[in-house]
């Protein structure tokens, strides 16, 4: 960290003094940019909040629609505070942004979650100049590289097919905000038969809809007729369903994750998937390589995730890099498993 | 042999037997499921089809065997680096965080851009192309290994890495390649398992005699008897019924092991199915009286038998055997061993395993009355009603034993663990509090999650490292430590992350003796945690002449 740094982590998270807003803020704040709508980006409580405009109902359907949230257009930059803010869409999932910040002192970037892989439920990651380029750094090892999507989701269907087959229910673990979407979407380029999914799922896909993305049709468990034992059918869970009694209505049934973490074996064998689609929202080793370099700035920090290797990769390839851990900012001031023990 | 830049040799030309993709297909099918009846239908479908000479590589790698390492890993995470264009560290960071080196391999160098068309049959990519690798100079090998990496994709090449590295985990016990062999050759998986046993060698016509119907197919002489193994005894021993028909032994502390004695000559095996033959001469040379078709199960123990004591001694000491492959006069002198006799299965030449126990131990007191001295009989512990066992139990560690084996009298002689006729009933472990100090990541299933663990306890103001333990935690408390082991790194030394001492467990261990070779001066006998102790802190862990003074008791 630098003194005159237009960022810098606090308890509260990211913060830029010359406009007095935190992004993606970890506890309430007075004044919120939110570049998407998952939990660990987007917390209630704050005072007002600004994000991408198409992130509004996703972010209402998150948090909840109390405080003032302002949605602003993709590229049209606005004013806060001393700086100029705008926000170009990431490519992570539908509504998500990465924020550009004009100051006296330097243009800087902060990549919220982001992805460059082809994803057709959302607008594709925009790149534009910065100075200092503060990217996720999620899977920020050379292991994580992704296979084509498409490929992937071929996989899927194929596996589903065989599931047909064999009379097996098939249930697909994704995330519930975004993967969902997007396996219902791509998948909708490959079959219209319908297919099921978890209860957590319905507002956000509901939502989805409603902002126009094409998706399969998806049916509630919770509706199905009583007796239906789901064989040879795509049921969509997320993960933390795994392991649950809400399992025991899919006898028989195959378990597939849909992660870029199932790119490691030892990760699906550890939880027991019979089966890891390696199909990710984040953006790949090559991918945060190319990037730090495509928006031609002269400095880079990686933040959210294990950003010390991509950080010295760069640093290798002359771009000055340095890693800040945001979490264990916020760890020496919150829950440990053991607070208060010491 | 030149592997190495004969381009097309094994892509182009049909060689006989059956293209690796179907190994391939048969690791996937493996691997992508977690039900048994699934593995063992993809194992019993691969059987059915492949060549023997592949079939037999296949048994050999997925009951366990391994090829001695061929590549030094130094030489493969270089020329991973070199491969990838990557620095040495960010490939070291890389193995750190997947926790298995065929895999970081096979993930960092990048895919030939188009697959060949066919690949070599398993034993032909054993045996030609891997095998040989060993023997070749440093450039030779090189070449060699870059142009699988050049031709073999995905799966295919993970395989390739494996087994130049070791050993192929894919998820299938032996038990699972037996129950396959069974189902296929139409026979008792008893007898597969005893197919299957010592040193089987992966040639085709070893494959097709795994797959003879009863009463065929002949066995090497050598070749020894599955083990019958005991299961822990939880409930209390009342529950097995009349104490009449039950045989009560100590339960020995040494090396399960079984002496064959055929042809002429003397075989001792170990339950993981080493030849121990050399290392313990004492043992074979007491059994040169014995008849051909003798077969002897029993504990190899190191034992002081003279004026003063006739007693075990330490398992430590035994230890020191156990390495030597030739141990000269002197360690002969001080740490004397024994096979302690507690079945016989073979006499004659006839299997005696469907006899009873009782029949069986009466044949036994004959045969270890030919032997020499080094082959004793283990006695049975004298007890008449159940209520008389949990004293002598609680006398276990004084005689230097791990507690009671309970027999059913009238009972076969089993194959593997099953349950009901065997039991061991052993003394409750030594426990400890001791404070987390180290933490690295495991391999394999617990790639990528700080799962080792390095424990110490308080000696003055220090801390001093006693014990590392693997396993005793939920899933859930594994996930939880390792957030908070990121969140809490003081230091990092390679793999290895120092932290901040704050938490305690509870750990149990078996045995402790003095180590020159440890800080602490102690060194414990398969530690492992019992419980997070998140009541204690800090200051409550034990210090360590809290553990020393136990270091008299144990007989390790």
């Amino acid at each position: 960290m630098k003194s005159r740094d237009l960022l810098r982590p606090d308890a509260g998270g990211l913060y830029c003094a010359a406009g007095d807003f935190w992004i993606d803020p970890l506890k309430p704040v007075a004044r919120a940019i939110v570049t998407h709508a998952h939990a660990d980006h987007a917390r209630s409580g704050s005072g007002d909040y600004h994000t991408a405009r198409e992130n509004l109902p996703i972010l209402a359907a998150r948090i909840g629609e109390g405080a003032p949230h302002s949605g602003h257009e993709p590229g049209r930059p606005f004013d806060l505070g001393d700086v100029r803010v705008t926000l170009f869409p990431a490519g992570h999932i539908f509504g998500s942004s990465w924020v550009r910040i004009e100051s006296d002192t330097g243009t800087w970037g902060v990549s919220g979650d982001f992805k460059r892989a082809p994803d057709p439920t959302c607008a594709p990651f925009q790149p534009a100049p910065v100075d200092v380029w503060l990217t996720e750094c999620t899977f920020g090892l050379p292991v994580y590289r992704w296979p084509d999507p498409g490929q992937v989701v071929d996989e899927i269907h194929e596996w589903w097919q065989a599931c047909r087959r064999a009379n097996r229910p098939a249930v697909l673990f994704c995330y519930a905000l975004g993967k969902a979407q997007r396996i219902l979407a791509e998948l909708a380029g490959r079959t219209v038969e319908p297919v099921w999914m978890h209860g957590a799922m319905r507002p956000l896909v509901d939502a989805y809809r409603k902002a126009g993305v094409e998706m399969l049709e998806a049916r509630l468990v919770s509706e199905a007729e009583k007796g239906e034992k789901f064989g040879g059918q795509l049921i969509l869970a997320p993960p933390s369903a795994a392991g649950s009694p809400w399992m025991r209505r899919f006898p028989g049934h195959s378990a597939g994750f849909v992660s870029g973490w199932m790119r490691i074996r030892g990760n699906r064998r550890r939880r027991g998937y019979d089966r890891g689609f390696v199909m990710s929202d984040h953006a790949d080793w090559p991918a945060l390589v190319d990037t730090a370099e495509a928006m031609g700035a002269s400095r880079v920090i990686t933040i959210h995730g294990n950003g010390e290797a991509l950080a010295g990769y760069l640093n290798g390839r002359g771009i000055e890099a340095e890693s800040w851990n945001l979490r264990a900012t916020l760890a020496d001031s919150s829950a440990s498993p053991t607070a208060g023990s010491t | 042999m030149e592997p190495a830049g004969d381009a097309g040799r094994f892509f182009g030309e049909p060689d006989g037997g059956i293209d690796m993709k179907r190994f391939v297909e048969l690791f996937e099918a493996l691997d992508r499921t977690t039900k048994t009846n699934a593995k063992v239908a993809a194992l019993v479908a691969y059987f059915r089809e492949a060549e023997p000479a592949d079939a037999a590589w296949a048994v050999y790698f997925l009951t366990g065997q391994r090829l001695k390492r061929l590549v030094g890993t130094r030489e493969l995470r270089e020329w991973t680096g070199e491969f990838s264009g990557l620095s040495a560290w960010l490939v070291e960071d890389s193995y750190e965080h997947v926790g298995d080196l065929a895999e970081t391999m096979t993930l960092l160098v990048p895919e030939p851009d188009t697959p060949p068309d066919d690949l070599p049959s398993l034993h032909r990519m054993v045996e030609e192309e891997i095998r040989p690798l060993g023997k070749m100079t440093d450039d030779a090998r090189r070449a060699a290994v870059s142009e699988q990496w050049r031709r073999l994709p995905g799966t295919a090449r993970f395989l390739y890495n494996k087994l130049i590295t070791g050993a192929l985990r894919v998820g299938v016990s032996k038990r699972l390649v037996t129950r396959a062999l069974a189902e296929l050759a139409g026979v008792d998986p008893g007898l597969t398992a005893h197919r299957l046993m010592g040193d089987w060698q992966p040639k085709p016509e070893n494959f097709r005699r795994l797959l003879a119907g009863e009463g065929e197919g002949g066995q090497d002489h050598a070749t020894p008897y599955p083990f019958f193994l005991a299961s822990p005894l939880q409930a209390a021993p009342e529950t097995l019924g009349p104490p009449r028909e039950w045989r009560a032994e100590w339960k020995w502390d040494g090396i399960r092991a079984q002496l064959i004695r055929r042809a002429g000559e003397t075989i001792l095996w170990s339950r993981g199915e080493e030849r121990l033959d050399g290392r313990f001469p004492e043992i074979e040379q007491a059994a040169a009286n014995l008849p051909d078709g003798t077969v002897i199960d029993g504990e190899v123990m190191a034992w002081q038998s003279d004026a003063h004591a006739d007693r075990p001694l330490p398992f430590s000491m035994l230890q020191t055997r156990i390495g030597r492959k030739k141990p000269g006069a002197k360690t002969l002198e001080t740490t004397p061993a024994v096979l302690l006799a507690f079945d016989l299965l073979e006499a004659d030449g006839r299997d005696l395993r469907d006899r009873s126990l009782h029949q069986r131990l009466e044949m036994l007191s004959g045969v270890v009355d030919l032997a020499g001295d080094a082959i004793r009989a283990s006695e049975p512990v004298a007890f008449e009603r159940w209520d008389a066992l949990p004293e002598l139990r609680a006398s276990s560690r004084e005689r230097g034993v791990e507690g009671l084996m309970l027999k059913r009298t009238d009972s076969p002689y089993r194959v593997g663990r099953k349950r009901g006729d065997w039991w061991k009933w052993k003394v409750d472990p030594y426990t400890f509090d001791g404070v987390l100090l180290y933490a690295q990541p495991g391999h394999g299933r617990r790639s990528g999650l700080f799962t080792d663990y390095t424990f110490a306890v308080h000696s003055g103001r220090d801390l001093v490292p006693v014990a590392k333990a693997y396993s005793g935690l939920k899933q859930t408390e594994i996930d939880e430590l390792d957030r908070w082991i990121r969140s809490h790194t003081r230091e990092r030394f390679g793999p290895v992350r120092s932290v901040e001492p704050v938490h305690v467990f509870e750990l149990a261990f078996e045995g402790i003796a003095r180590s020159g070779r440890h800080k602490s001066g102690i060194a414990l006998r398969f530690p492992r945690i019992q419980r997070w102790r998140r009541d204690l802190k800090v200051e409550d862990a034990d210090r360590l002449e809290d553990l020393e003074r136990l270091l008299g008791k144990s007989p390790i």
